[in-house]
């Protein structure tokens, strides 16, 4: 990778940022689930690893949280851009250096940030926690760059128009960058009180709905089509999703603080707003399962329909959850619980973890132009998170409710740490199984590309995937 | 561009976004911004200091900068004898609040009262300035506001210091920041809600309740009580001394991380802590070899657990 650096952008060969992305998007997989992991043995075992400041649970959650999200999450979704993009517009990445220069930064920018999160430097504002000159890193050197390549690819594409993916992929891009300068204004300006609660939680909730959440989309309307060789359901339907994303999603920010003092009317109409969240999502999963038509013995043949399909059905309960829970009616009982921890993981570790797990095996086998070292591998790597995350999800599900039962009917309340315990080691085990399913995947992605049997030219990856 | 459809989609696109951030982000902030201070939160960000995460003064979060809370009976320049008085002190160059520096934060009435009859912008960071909040009515309703009693009674910020010994002195704004670097709102909500908590937890706070104080530390999951009104709860810094050093010593199910090593090197004595000798005894205890367990150290002035403490003995 060094060497591209400073390679003349004609000589770098193309694909090499979306694999390096997709590699280092493995790597920090490996990494945020192993915090995971650790942060999920402390609240089962508090006296597991104990005494050091910056090992505390207090140390390590947001950097679970960030590496994640940001680590993960986002350079899966760069290595997606940078892949799907061109293939779409029949062309090249715009500049190759500048995507590898992306790459780089990306890694060091957020390795500074998490170390220095690590150490306690944080800003005590959550999603947020980076202080604010690391926020201005991830704006100019890993948001703006990667937003500059996808517009530049899509305005030199060699068709005459966008597809959905293209859409969504342009406008994510550009209202990340809005969403992270508005949401840290309150550490650039020193804007306090409730105004800084809010917008503490209109950057949380953004970046869940403008930025993660149509990104995943994007990629599944890419990578479905293309893989079954079916055309996409409905283009109609893609509109009203999209459009839908940027009028329903954009809005709800206010539920996140359902019983804070912010005022009714923002309130009420965030709780609105959240129910046609519903529009979107419905759109979405329609859309997707009916392009399945036909072609459904690729949900059981094919890893990357697997793992695409299941995340889209994840999006259902997703969804479901998420319309209704932050009804006033429902919120006051989940609120603050493992409820809501349980619905956070189903979002990103279930419907968008698969999504773009799906999108990396998929481009790390076109642009490497080998086929994957291990069906086999790849299957249990499928197992291991579905088990491991639906371990998660139940017991902190059930952990949530009691908590709430336990809130509403003022039980003392180590009454309700002692009910919680054996569901919080059910979820250390669960989650323990999605980092030793991460740990698999990456040496399965590292010997694909050292040993994987070569893709002949003219055919895909996926039509390959029983031949030996 | 090439087809007519995308302009029209780029500017409904626009249209959208722009709408949608301006009932998002414009008709909140100006709804918010009307609101004024209560006594709360003047109470609060004069104790917290200027900011409770990463600043220019203080980047590494060990609680620089802030200033140090004082209850006192004697008046500090004639010595003559007062209202218990809660005042907060800013020796120089230690930062004010946001609402001291931009009293608009405040709301209307209470900046101008603030600016007029407690001469609050007359204080200068460069000398240090005493603060206290004061009430007074007006048309029949009573309203706070900050009186800088360095410029209206000539208390200096030594002066002040110098008549509470050290059971009167609280850092408040110090514990503060220990109480955001240690993450332990990822555990504890400062947010009683408004359905239910009343009885356990105690009142929900007002709009007004947070002007000037950033961050708020809401938090947004519970894994422990809620810890607004913590300090009418339980009082006892005996209590909390024991349960940060090792949660388990006062509730053996807890599940909170313990936070012996915000005691530091020594203790309150001068004693070095020998905390290898402590959790060996401690496990001894916990087999169940030992009756008691190893007794506590008591922290030491400056030390951040003692910091920590008076946080939480004051979230009243
Ligand atoms: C892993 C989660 C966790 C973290 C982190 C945590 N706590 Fe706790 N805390 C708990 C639990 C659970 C209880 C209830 C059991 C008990 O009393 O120990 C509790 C209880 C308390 C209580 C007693 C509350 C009452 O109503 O009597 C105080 C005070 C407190 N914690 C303060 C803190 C402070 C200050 C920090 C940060 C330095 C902190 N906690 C960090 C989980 C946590
Ligand atoms: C891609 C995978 C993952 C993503 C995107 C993810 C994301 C998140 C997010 C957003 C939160 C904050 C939740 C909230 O505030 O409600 C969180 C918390 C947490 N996660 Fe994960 N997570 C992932 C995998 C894991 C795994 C494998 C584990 C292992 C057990 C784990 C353990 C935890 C724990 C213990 C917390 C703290 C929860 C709490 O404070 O109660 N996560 N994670």
């Amino acid at each position: 990778m060094f060497k591209y650096l400073f390679a003349k952008n004609e000589d770098i060969p193309a694909g090499s940022a979306a694999v390096f992305f997709g590699f280092s998007s493995i790597v920090w997989f490996v990494v945020g689930t192993a915090m995971g992991s650790f942060n999920a043995a402390k609240l089962a075992f508090p006296d597991f690893v104990t005494g050091s400041e910056i090992l505390s649970f207090g140390h390590m959650r947001q950097v679970h949280v960030l590496a994640v999200i940001l680590g993960w999450i986002s350079m899966a979704f760069a290595m997606a851009m940078m892949y799907i993009t061109p293939a779409l517009g029949n062309t090249k990445l715009w500049s190759e250096k500048l995507g590898v220069w992306n790459c780089f930064l990306w890694n060091v920018g957020l390795s500074l940030g998490l170390f220095l999160l690590w150490l306690g430097v944080t800003s005590g504002r959550e999603y947020s926690d980076l202080p604010w000159p690391i926020d201005i890193v991830v704006i100019i050197g890993l948001l703006v760059p990667l937003g500059i390549n996808v517009w530049m690819t899509i305005k030199t594409r060699r068709v005459q128009g966008i597809y959905t993916t293209n859409w969504f992929f342009a406008a994510a891009t550009f209202m990340v960058v809005i969403v992270f300068t508005v949401g840290n204004a309150p550490e650039f300006f020193q804007l306090t009180g409730l105004t800084e609660a809010y917008l503490t939680w209109w950057f949380a909730h953004n970046v869940l709905g403008l930025w993660i959440t149509p990104v995943a989309a994007a990629i599944a309307y890419y990578v479905v089509p293309k893989v079954t060789g079916n055309p996409l359901y409905s283009h109609r339907i893609g509109h009203l999703h999209f459009w839908s994303v940027v009028v329903f999603y954009s809005t709800p920010a206010a539920h996140h603080l359902m019983s804070a003092p912010l005022p009714e009317w923002l309130k009420s109409f965030a709780s609105v707003e959240g129910v046609l969240i519903l529009v979107p999502a419905i759109a979405f999963v329609s859309n997707l399962l009916l392009t399945m038509t036909g072609k459904w013995r690729m949900f059981v043949e094919n890893i990357e329909i697997k793992f695409t399909i299941t995340g889209v059905m994840m999006a259902i309960p997703l969804n479901m959850q998420g319309g209704f829970q932050q009804t006033r009616a429902i919120n006051w009982y989940v609120h603050g619980t493992g409820w809501m921890v349980a619905h956070a993981h189903l979002a990103l570790l279930g419907f968008s973890t698969f999504l773009e797990a799906a999108a990396v095996y998929y481009g790390l086998q076109t642009l490497l132009r080998r086929k994957l070292y291990s069906l086999g591998l790849a299957n249990f790597h499928f197992w291991m998170l579905l088990i491991g995350f639906t371990t998660y999800w139940v017991s902190m599900t059930i952990a949530g409710l009691i908590q709430g039962a336990g809130k509403i009917y003022e039980v003392p309340y180590i009454d309700v740490v002692i009910a919680e315990h054996p569901y919080m080691i059910a979820r250390w085990v669960g989650g323990t199984m999605v980092f030793l399913g991460n740990c698999v995947w990456l040496y399965n992605m590292w010997m694909t590309a050292r040993a994987g049997t070569v893709i002949p030219a003219g055919r895909l990856p996926h039509e390959l995937a029983y031949e030996r | 561009m090439a087809f007519r459809e995308y302009k029209v989609g780029a500017r409904m696109f626009g249209l959208a976004f722009g709408s949608s951030m301006f009932i998002t982000l414009y008709m909140p902030a100006v709804d918010i911004a009307s609101v004024s201070a209560t006594t709360t939160a003047m109470e609060r960000q004069l104790a917290f200091g200027r900011v409770g995460g990463f600043s220019y003064e203080d980047p590494f979060l060990r609680g620089h900068g802030k200033p140090v809370t004082v209850d006192i009976v004697l008046d500090p320049k004639t010595g003559a004898a007062i209202e218990p008085t809660r005042a907060y002190v800013y020796t120089p160059e230690i930062p004010f609040p946001n609402g001291v520096r931009h009293p608009r934060i405040l709301g209307e009435l209470p900046s101008e009262l603030s600016v007029s009859k407690g001469r609050m912008t007359d204080a200068d960071e460069a000398q240090g300035a005493v603060f206290v909040v004061r009430e007074t009515t007006r048309e029949g309703i009573s309203v706070p506001y900050i009186e800088n009693v360095t410029a209206t009674r000539g208390w200096t910020p030594e002066a002040t210091l110098a008549r509470a010994d050290d059971k009167n002195r609280a850092f408040i704004g110090k514990g503060k920041i220990m109480f955001v670097r240690e993450g332990c709102w990822w555990c504890h909500t400062m947010l009683p809600e408004q359905t239910q908590d009343w009885q356990y937890f105690g009142a929900p706070p007002m709009l007004g309740d947070f002007n000037g104080e950033s961050p708020t530390a809401f938090g947004s999951d519970r894994k422990g009580p809620d810890l607004t009104h913590v300090g009418s709860r339980n009082s006892s810094r005996e209590w909390m001394m024991l349960h940060f050093f090792n949660p388990r010593l006062v509730q053996p199910h807890s599940i909170m991380p313990r936070y012996d090593y915000m005691w530091g090197d020594v203790d309150a004595d001068g004693r070095p802590i020998d905390y290898d000798a402590w959790r060996a005894a401690y496990d001894e205890y916990e087999a169940g070899n030992t009756i008691y367990p190893p007794e506590v150290p008591v922290p030491a002035v400056d030390s951040e657990a003692r910091a920590l403490i008076d946080f939480i003995i004051n979230l009243k």
